[in-house]
């Protein structure tokens, strides 16, 4: 059959392309385009590699050393049960912060998001200012607001849970000022033509369209941060990361890996659950 | 114009009002039910997390006031009355953050590439070994729970100081991330090109490269270029464990209380994160303008 399509092709081969040049023949503008952004993001990359002083050397060196410290990984187990429950317990730390930053965020950014909601508020400085400072809050980092927030309430968990709280407050306040933009404005005109006020208006009318959204949302933080909350410690903000951080720089491997272990559990048993509670949420609104 | 209004006889309304009651009442009932499960949830988390409403009023002073240590110079005059005096370390700060950039350049790249080949190999549509899929997603899978500043930090043992650990673990957090997120778009194309190469004889490679890459190719550009954003952030903070760019610099100034630096780094910061998030975007909205218009 394929041979059949061939033979018949090469036969009628000048007249296809007589009749169909354009599209056989390779379009030479884009392509010269496409080969000018691959050529220059070579480029770039390559002059990366240099000033990074990264060399295949250097990288094959590095990995000798990587296969010993896995085989020292090997068999991750602490030393002793005192240890285990220890990092136990700062996992549990490390949930109450990642649970306690998001909840805070929350509460924050609900208020937040409605003004810089441009259909709520429709004043357009209150709406560019609430946008600007959400943006400043978002590209800072978690770890970079824990360092902050340790000047404050001093090391420990509770700064951590601030310093999640702060970093997500801008992201959440954007999902949330977006989700009440693209909300249906149908309920909200109804309720209007009733003779509503406008706080019933957003109680009755937006309010349930987003409120759905916004848990799943909340949920997926939730999840994002048990792992920002991980390595919060260490900068000495709470939570199971300084001690992976010490056995690290101890060099105490079977502590780190065990460790590590029990994150990525704690992570996927965290994942499982939110993700059957989103679709619980999402679904009892469909 | 004058409305009558129907109500129904009272033997069935009775039925219709107490199942509505009935609805009402279950639908409270959960309410509650989640509200005290939140409750407790809440109450086991203020006291895991220590959390000390006093001292943090107490303190809270502070936070303001560290904002305002952030603004003032060490002759105590505010920053911006002495721009050159502010941002003096301008030039060794510009560098460290091309340092940053670069090693979330080079990463990302890196890791699309490698998530890039990943996604094809644990798409449901384009492999039928079970076993090799599972494989590939585990492994995606572990690249991006542990966070990148961990694999930073266990490469700094095994590399040495230096940009080349940041790089590599970056390159690992965004071959699991992109990886996983390439797949579904990979899963979710139409798969009639790919049936048509097949049928005319083309091989997997082929049935790739003109079936599935044309369709995935923009998609799969403006995740990179999400990613990318993302990374910068990450590099930016990868430096507190000694893995190369504006990192460690900043750690160090805020360590050792030298406020008017550690405003002029996080200025620098932001305003370059915001500058690259502003680009990317406009980059991404063409992007998917284009896939939108074929």
């Amino acid at each position: 059959m394929s041979n059949g399509l061939r033979a018949a092709f090469l036969a009628d081969r000048v007249g296809i392309e007589a009749r169909h040049g354009a599209l056989l023949r390779p379009n030479a503008r884009s392509r010269a385009g496409t080969l000018a952004i691959v050529g220059f993001g070579l480029a770039l990359y390559l002059a990366g590699l240099v000033t990074l002083d990264i060399s295949p050397l250097r990288i094959l060196g590095g990995f000798n050393r990587l296969f010993d410290i896995f085989a020292l990984m090997w068999r991750p187990l602490p030393g002793g049960w005192a240890k285990v429950q220890l990092y136990v317990n700062a996992l549990g730390q490390t949930l109450a912060i990642a649970f306690l930053g998001t909840l805070l965020a929350a509460t924050l950014a609900i208020p937040v998001g409605f003004i810089a909601a441009r259909n709520v508020v429709a004043n357009r400085i209150a709406h560019l200012l609430a946008r600007r400072s959400l943006d400043t809050v978002r590209s800072i980092d978690t770890l970079i607001w824990a360092l902050i927030w340790i000047n404050v309430v001093g090391l420990g968990p509770f700064a951590g849970a601030l310093a999640i709280m702060s970093s997500d407050f801008g992201a959440f306040g954007k999902l949330m000022s977006e989700a009440i933009e693209t909300a249906d404005r149908k309920p909200v005109e109804g309720i209007v033509s009733t003779g509503g006020g406008r706080l019933a208006a957003i109680r009755f009318g937006i309010l349930p369209q987003v409120l759905p959204v916004f848990a799943s949302q909340m949920l997926y933080f939730f999840e994002s941060n048990t792992r920002s909350a991980t390595i919060i410690g260490i900068v000495g903000a709470g939570g199971i990361g300084l001690w992976l951080s010490e056995a690290i720089r101890m060099l105490e491997w079977r502590d780190a890996a065990f460790i590590i272990i029990l994150v990525l559990i704690t992570v996927a048993v965290i994942d499982l659950v939110s993700q059957k509670l989103r679709a619980a949420i999402v679904g009892r609104r469909g | 114009m004058s409305h009558t209004v129907l109500v129904l006889p009272e033997a069935q309304l009775a039925p219709l009002l107490r199942a509505y009651d009935a609805a009402v009442a279950a639908k409270q009932r959960q309410l509650a039910i989640g509200l005290l499960l939140a409750a407790v949830a809440l109450a086991l988390s203020v006291i895991g997390a220590e959390v000390h409403p006093a001292k943090f009023w107490e303190n809270i002073g502070n936070f303001t006031s560290y904002f305002g240590r952030l603004s003032h110079l060490d002759s105590g005059d505010h920053v911006w009355t002495d721009p050159a005096e502010w941002f003096w370390g301008l030039k060794r700060w510009s560098l460290l953050l091309g340092e940053t950039i670069m090693i979330a350049y080079v990463g990302t790249l890196t890791g699309s590439v490698f998530g890039f080949v990943g996604s094809f190999l644990c798409s449901r549509n384009l492999v039928k070994s079970a076993a090799l899929r599972f494989a590939v997603r585990r492994t995606l899978e572990f690249c991006r729970t542990v966070p990148d500043i961990v694999f930073a930090m266990i490469f700094v043992v095994a590399f040495s100081l230096g940009a080349l650990p940041g790089m590599l673990a970056i390159t690992i957090h965004t071959t699991g991330a992109l990886g996983k997120l390439f797949s579904e778009v990979v899963e979710s194309i139409n798969m009639k090109p790919v049936e048509g190469i097949a049928a005319t004889g083309g091989s997997w490679f082929a049935q790739v490269r003109y079936g599935v890459i044309p369709q995935v190719l923009s998609n799969f550009a403006s995740y990179a270029l999400l990613r990318f954003e993302v990374n910068v952030r990450g590099a930016a903070v990868i430096g507190f464990v000694g893995a190369g760019g504006i990192g460690e610099e900043l750690i160090v100034a805020i360590r050792k209380f030298f406020y008017s630096d550690v405003s002029a780094i996080l200025l620098m910061i932001v305003v370059c994160v915001m500058l690259i998030d502003t680009i990317s975007e406009k980059l991404r909205h063409r992007l998917l303008a284009m896939d939108s218009g074929r």
